[in-house]
């Protein structure tokens, strides 16, 4: 139903549409509604514990966007200003409802290898420590894009902290760029690709047993 | 000593350096580093093919889904108000 989606991704793209919500456009505004609703609430899924406070959280952030739209200096791409709402009112809500939420929650914590120590030679392996004990098997690519695999990759991303999760969503679900993603969440550059190396080596892993579970 | 023996980068770093590469935020030095062990490692080059492949597959998790014709209502009553409707 919504018209056909505008693409958001740069500032210059922006300002036509901010120019159309300030001006009261009703089709402009269920084009932005359309493409960014959808990974909100997924987004907000990630902070509070049930879907109608997610819903709740999503439709404050539209009332806060449609009050500061005005405001807006576009130093930012839009969706990562309006995510940027969305994350604080989110972490809000989350702690009002009793979830532990500190406000380092995005900041990257201690930290664990990406690939399991064992799968790799001990230090005492006379020539070849620190290589792989046994290389990866590759993954069958159309067995990745299976539903099925698909819904267990999604499920390995639910599981993440907050932190990894959201960085996850926006980079690889969402397709974000970096710089953007810093922008809503207030990160650095480091820690954004620190907490993306953290989310993408845990799901792998996920995927690791998944595909592991299914080889005949 | 070992690193005499096996001059190349191991594998047990390379991993947690494959996010940089793939970011394009690895210093020059450290990129060829890591390139040259992609030549000689055929397991550091599956582990880079899985996560380039499974981030792939992330991207087709954000399929579009209609939003429900209640909240599509509910937020062009606040659209309309809030431009003075």
């Amino acid at each position: 139903m919504p018209a056909a989606a505008p693409e958001l991704q740069t500032l210059a793209q922006d300002s036509p549409l901010v120019e159309a919500l300030r001006a009261g456009d009703e089709r402009a505004f269920l084009g932005l509604v359309g493409s960014l609703h959808p990974a909100m609430m997924r987004f907000a899924r990630g902070f509070v514990r049930s879907e109608a406070s997610a819903e709740d959280v999503v439709q404050d952030t539209w009332a806060v966007v449609l009050e500061d739209i005005d405001r807006f200096e576009g130093r930012s791409t839009l969706r990562s200003w309006i995510f940027g709402i969305l994350g604080n009112l989110a972490r809000t809500r989350a702690t009002r409802d009793g979830r532990v939420i500190p406000l380092s929650a995005l900041e990257p914590t201690d930290g664990e290898p990406a690939v399991d120590p064992a799968e790799f030679l001990p230090p005492s392996h006379p020539r070849w420590a620190g290589h792989w004990a046994k290389w990866p098997e590759p993954w069958p690519e159309e067995q990745l894009l299976t539903r099925e695999t698909l819904a267990h990759v999604g499920d390995a991303i639910d599981r993440l902290p907050e932190g990894q999760r959201a960085v996850i969503q926006l980079r690889d679900v969402e397709g974000w760029s970096s710089e953007e993603v810093c922008e809503a969440l207030g990160l650095s550059d480091v820690n954004q690709r620190v907490l993306l190396h953290r989310a993408r080596s845990r799901v792998r892993r996920e995927i690791v047993r998944h595909v592991e579970r299914r080889r005949p | 000593m070992s690193r005499a023996l096996s001059p190349d980068l191991d594998c047990i770093v390379a991993v947690e350096q494959v996010t940089d590469y793939l970011e394009g935020a690895l210093p020059l030095e450290a990129r060829t580093e890591f390139e040259q062990h992609l030549v000689s490692c055929p397991g550091c080059v599956i582990y880079l093919r899985q996560v380039r492949a499974q981030v792939a597959a992330s991207g087709k998790l954000a399929e579009p889904r209609p939003v429900a014709e209640e909240v599509t209502r509910k937020l062009l009553e606040m659209f309309h108000a809030s431009r003075g409707g």
